[in-house]
């Protein structure tokens, strides 16, 4: 063998004119992306820094236990804006739950599609409706008939957001459930109803509940709502036809206050909503992972 | 073709022609001799007299007259898109779900009109069940529970009675042997042929007078296949069987009449034998030797 004998030309040999930038403009672009996702976690990341940087000194025992103290005591805390945060979601719940519920059944098992379209329509309308909005609506629906802010009309405006949140998200579990499973019912004789109940919103309920704690976790921050409805409360809330401390609303007042101890609890009661926010998200994620049809 | 070797019934020669178009006077269609020399004439189940479906405007079923026997399996046989599976939706109202659906005619079982409007459509497919090309047990079910699903919804409660029903359906099912032992896994946990025997339970459960058989073996392995053919031989001393089936060797295993159907008409309608054998209508002749559909 000598070297006459052709050989075939290497890969760099047989590669197209232009290839080294090809391969530079791909590598630059995958940069870039790369950057542009850093770019998109990097907020998160300061929020949490922040948060903890400046929130986490002032969480003690106190913070969970105690009421709030006058600027300069020692001791002060947070206990009624968290209870009463809780409690707001709760009644939020009351309102949101089921007419969400009921209406995204009702989408996806009985509605004309006319009808359908109108509903979709308007629930999406409600979904950007800003949240300041439904405040004063429900200012002049639950506070203004009854002279007084309380813990109803805060829950209320919270449970009016939650509904198209989660009606939508009903409506599109209950169409992930394989149209099989309702002929199969039907076949043996089962009543609609029952059908509906017993078999196809079991099938979804997984995908119902992520819905249901998504739409919680939103509303749980929600503070221009609650501004004029829950208006807030230094103290307990004894009746819930009285304002309500909220964690939001506690926030706000605090950071917009002169004083350094109240920023300071200002940002641990930040901390510990985003925190409440997290949990609520975690139980989302251990609910959604093993979901069926998706 | 085991179907060849058993004794069917071979209707007279001048009776054995059915076509469906122009239709024929109600009654003198379908050839109903007596079963055997010796038995009783043959019991009409479905009495059906020129149906005809639309979904919106689209024609799916055109006049369709035929008599379908009792305790019998009577296979449904054509190409894709020819009506059958609209047929067989129709015999138990099933196809009510889908919207801008029409029909005209007149479809009786055991002389009763199914589609009387005072019939609540439920009340229909408590005495026609159906059994769906997919296996579809409630994924949310244990075995048990998929099985006495239809008793437990429809009300009953007596606990005797329910686990009597789990064993003897299970067992006309041919599973209670595979499942005995873990009856309370879910559904969803058996294999995809043990999941459509347990669908064919949940359907005799309720004890139907009429079981529907959607392609049911379709997506089934030929072991399978061969036990659910079987199961059907066994169900039809109780049940009447209406099954569409793609596999025409499967309507000849296990059918007693055929019918084949071409762009949403019935174009013959006999003795499985004759169908197979003799065919009088040359598109039924075609299709049964694979040369279209």
């Amino acid at each position: 063998m000598n070297a006459s004998v052709p050989s075939a030309p290497t890969f760099l040999q047989a590669a197209p004119r232009g290839h080294a930038w090809r391969k530079f403009k791909s590598r630059a672009m995958g940069v870039l992306m790369l950057g542009s996702s850093i770019a998109v976690m990097t907020p998160l990341f300061l929020v949490l820094y922040f948060l903890v940087h400046e929130g986490a000194s002032a969480i003690d025992w106190n913070f969970f236990t105690h009421l709030p103290k006058p600027s300069g005591e020692l001791g002060g805390g947070m206990a009624n804006a968290i209870v009463g945060s809780i409690v707001l979601l709760a009644m939020a719940a009351c309102v949101g739950v089921p007419l969400g519920v009921l209406g995204g059944i009702y989408l996806a098992e009985y509605g004309s599609q006319r009808a359908n379209y109108w509903i979709r329509y308007a629930a999406d309308v409600l979904n950007g409706i800003p949240s300041i909005v439904w405040g004063m609506v429900v200012y002049l629906l639950l506070v203004v008939p009854f002279k007084t802010f309380s813990a109803y009309a805060g829950g209320a405006a919270l449970g009016l957001m939650m509904i198209p949140l989660v009606m939508r998200t009903t409506e599109e579990m209950l169409l992930l459930v394989p149209q099989g499973y309702r002929e199969a019912a039907l076949a043996l004789g089962i009543p609609r109803w029952k059908i509906i109940t017993i078999i196809v919103v079991r099938a979804a309920m997984k995908g119902i509940i992520t819905g249901i704690l998504v739409a919680l976790a939103r509303v749980a921050g929600e503070t221009a709502p609650l501004l004029f409805t829950a208006l807030g409360n230094n103290f307990w809330n004894r009746n819930l036809a009285e304002p309500i401390a909220a964690l939001p609303l506690q926030i706000f007042a605090y950071a917009i206050s002169p004083y350094d101890d109240w920023h300071r609890q200002a940002w641990a009661g930040a901390l510990v909503l985003l925190g409440m926010i997290l949990i609520l998200n975690i139980f989302v994620r251990l609910i959604s992972r093993d979901r069926k049809f998706t | 073709m085991s179907a060849m070797a058993d004794p069917i019934s071979v209707p007279p020669p001048a009776a054995s022609v059915s076509v469906s178009m122009p239709p024929a006077p109600a009654g003198a269609t379908t050839p109903f001799a007596p079963a055997q020399p010796g038995q009783v004439a043959e019991e009409v189940a479905f009495d059906i007299n020129r149906f005809s479906l639309w979904y919106s405007a689209h024609q799916a079923l055109h006049e369709v007259s035929i008599k379908i026997p009792s305790r019998k399996v009577t296979a449904i046989i054509g190409p894709s898109g020819c009506g059958k599976s609209t047929f067989l939706r129709a015999l138990n109202r099933m196809h009510e779900l889908s919207p801008g659906v029409r029909i005209t005619g007149d479809l009786r079982l055991y002389g009763e009109d199914l589609y009387s409007p005072a019939i609540d459509a439920t009340l229909v497919r408590r005495r026609v069940g159906m059994v769906f090309q997919k296996s579809n047990p409630f994924p949310t079910m244990t075995i048990a529970e998929n099985v006495l699903c239809g008793l437990r919804l429809n009300g009953i409660k007596d606990k005797q009675l329910l686990r009597d029903r789990l064993e003897q359906s299970l067992r006309m099912s041919a599973l209670w042997d595979e499942v005995k032992d873990h009856l309370y896994r879910p559904g969803t946990s058996l294999s995809g042929g043990q999941q459509q025997r347990l669908c064919i339970a949940r359907a005799i459960a309720v004890r139907p007078e009429v079981l529907l058989l959607d392609e049911p073996c379709s997506a089934l392995d030929p072991i399978a296949t061969a036990k659910v053919e079987e199961l059907i031989h066994e169900l039809k001393k109780d049940y009447t069987i209406v099954i569409v089936t793609h596999n025409m060797q499967q309507a000849a295993r296990v059918s007693d009449r055929t019918a084949f159907f071409y762009m949403g008409k019935l174009i013959e309608y006999a003795a499985t034998r004759t169908i197979f054998m003799n065919p009088s209508n040359p598109q039924t002749e075609a299709y049964v030797s694979g040369r279209f559909g």
